[in-house]
């Protein structure tokens, strides 16, 4: 990279005086400073989560329901399936669409309504969870009249959709022009081409972006708040209230019990484990994926 | 194979030039020397190919739809309810200051200081140091280290914001009470807005845990927009004998000044609608207070507090409001970001995969 201070070179370069340098060298360490500023909280949390979650986490806690509220003891197993089980649906009802809208974008959508959907799928990548949630309400929770799985589960869809759209968009735009046209070429019809040669060939980016979309909503709470609601017992209805762990977590932070507080740390490392995990996969597929060189 | 078995005269490409600028040619798809040949193609293997190809389009185009009908649901949905509370209060809704649950009144005024206040001192804390590490990431960091970093601050985003919360609570509002707070109470309290009794919980907590969590995104978008700044406009300043500060003053920062002020709104959007932290430090007393350490409440945190145990109509409906104002204050201020991250990043993908 440029190295500025090389004076020792033959081109006579105007004087740099001490004052010029000293501002470099304080940009310089501010800069360094920031980065110090920025990963202190990471790893403070990160080393309070592992430090608090671990030495919490047990056997019971990964197999067993809440006990009643003050009593010690009990777990998050049903929270844990809870979340599973919404996940699901989400994924289920989110990626299909959010892969399709993708293909739209990528291979329907150089026009002008492609920039309508592309700009709309953009902005609601940044409308607040919370508001989500409301219209989940409304159109799930309302007319069910009660909290269930299925609530959250649309919720959480809403807001996969535009992030898988955008990421599914840009893999398949970096698959060679060339590729599709020589399946063309062969006589391959176009929804062949699109399914079996262009999204095959993104197969991992797509992957990529399901799995970060995946890992942004596995963690969401307020969405679930008055879709999912929480349940401190088991379920196996997707029409009634449901536990999660991010409400788990919510509930048993704002509480006043030292037990409840310890589950809610090892809650979160769950919690956390499995995004993380998710992350990682990612990585590893992308380091490993076709589209690594492309 | 001869000529006769082309099977599929009327293909049209898909698009001429789908992110691959060099192949940018007018004389794209033979169409017009393909259908000279439809008359000796297999009649019935066309007819076949052609019905699964427009119904694959069809359903394709309505998932492109479905996002955008996908908007117009949530839009749909939040003025529907929001109706009852609008015909009640009109504008004044936003003028008053007077949250009364029991008595039917409504007024969100102290919902939107808090979410004002505490975003705007997110954005204070949060800005600076967020630049700092892009321009540390991109212009300064040694090759192997910039992986890394880039790595620690995508994990930071990907902390969901309940666990930032719980943190908060048992490491962040303790320190703030017994160290932050005394400290500024004693050399800026006589700005009047740092004074009063320091519970730990108040905006300036909430402000402090958004900034943490705002920096990855802001600092994540500023690198991106750091990265496409033209190798040579470095390469210029560094040739006028510019230190490595001024290189990056005037070569770097001036080229993407409307890219990071994109980055900066995104943030600010952010950090409006985030939730879960901020009701669980903000201490979620509707007030508007002159200190910084006084307790407040947030549009978002009002929802996530009071909308599952709403009684009456009116209740629910102000809620409501409340969430398709922050709604469309989000809308906007993310639209703005986007374009301005767009007029410098235009042609690159949002988030290059290099």
């Amino acid at each position: 990279m440029p190295d500025t201070n090389s004076n020792s070179a033959a081109i006579v370069i105007p004087a740099i005086t001490w004052r010029r340098r000293a501002m470099d060298r304080l940009m310089t360490g501010l800069s360094i400073l920031t980065v110090v500023i920025v990963l202190a909280p990471l790893f403070a949390i990160f080393a309070y989560l592992v430090y608090k979650g671990v030495g919490s986490i047990n056997l019971a806690f990964l197999t067993q329901t809440p006990r009643p509220v003050g009593e010690p003891g009990g777990g998050m197993a049903n929270a844990i399936v809870g979340s599973g089980v919404i996940l699901a649906i989400a994924s289920l009802l989110g990626v299909p669409l959010g892969i399709g809208a993708g293909i739209f974008l990528s291979e329907y959508g150089r026009n002008r309504y492609g920039d309508a959907v592309r700009f709309v799928s953009d902005v609601m990548n940044g409308v607040p969870s919370i508001v989500i949630g409301i219209v989940a309400y409304g159109l799930v929770v309302m007319r069910q009249k009660h909290f269930s799985a299925l609530a959250g589960g649309v919720a959480l869809a809403i807001m996969m959709i535009p992030t898988i759209a955008r990421t599914t968009e840009q893999m398949l735009l970096l698959v060679p022009q060339a590729i599709r046209e020589a399946a063309f070429g062969l006589g391959v019809s176009r929804w062949r081409t699109t399914l079996s040669i262009t999204l095959r060939t993104a197969t991992s980016g797509v992957i990529t972006g399901v799995m970060l979309a995946f890992a942004r909503v596995a963690g969401e709470t307020a969405p679930l708040l008055f879709t999912a609601f929480g349940n401190q017992f088991w379920n196996w209805r997707l029409d009634q209230p449901t536990a999660a762990l991010s409400l788990q977590i919510y509930t048993y932070a704002l509480s006043p019990f030292d037990d409840w507080h310890r589950q809610a740390w090892a809650g979160s490392l769950v919690l956390i484990v499995l995004i993380v995990s998710a992350v990682a996969a990612v990585r590893i597929v992308v380091r490993r994926g076709t589209l690594a060189g492309a | 194979m001869s000529n006769r078995a082309l099977p599929r005269p009327r293909f049209e490409a898909p698009h001429p030039e789908p992110g691959l600028p060099e192949q940018r040619s007018p004389e794209q798809g033979p169409k017009a020397a393909l259908k000279i040949e439809t008359t000796t193609a297999p009649l019935l293997q066309e007819r076949v190919s052609e019905i699964p190809d427009a119904l694959f389009g069809w359903v394709i185009r309505l998932c492109g739809f479905a996002v955008v009908a996908l908007l117009g649901l949530i839009v749909y949905q939040l003025v529907i309810g929001s109706q009852l509370s609008w015909h009640a209060f009109g504008w004044k809704f936003f003028g008053q200051s007077d949250w009364n649950p029991v008595e039917d009144q409504y007024g969100a005024l102290p919902f939107i200081f808090g979410t004002v206040v505490s975003s705007l001192l997110a954005l204070v804390i949060a800005v600076p140091l967020a630049v700092g590490v892009a321009v540390f990431i991109t212009e300064m960091c040694p090759a192997r280290l910039r992986g890394i970093l880039s790595f620690t601050t995508e994990l930071l985003a990907a902390i969901p914001s309940v666990i930032y919360g719980l943190w908060a609570i048992f490491v962040l509002v303790p320190i703030m009470r017994t160290y932050v707070q005394p400290f500024l109470a004693k050399t800026l309290g006589w700005t009047s807005l740092f004074t009063g009794p320091a519970y730990g919980y108040s905006i300036l907590t909430a402000g402090v845990i958004l900034a943490i969590m705002i920096i990855p995104i802001i600092s994540s978008i500023t690198r991106e927009v750091l990265t496409v700044v033209p190798q040579h406009q470095r390469e210029a300043v560094l040739a006028l004998g510019a230190t490595r500060w001024e290189m990056i003053r005037m070569g770097v920062l001036r080229n993407a000044r409307a890219g990071i002020m994109g980055a900066i709104i995104l943030g600010l959007g952010r950090a409006l609608g985030e939730t879960m932290a901020v009701t669980m430090v903000i201490g979620n007393r509707p007030e508007i207070a002159k200190s910084l350490f006084a307790f407040g409440y947030s549009m978002a945190s009002v929802l996530a507090n009071e909308f599952s145990e709403a009684t009456g109509d009116l209740y629910l409906s102000a809620l409501i409001e409340i969430g398709l104002a922050l709604f469309l204050v989000t809308i906007v201020v993310n639209a703005l970001a986007r374009i301005m991250v767009w007029s410098v990043t235009r042609g690159q993908p949002a988030r290059s995969v290099v």
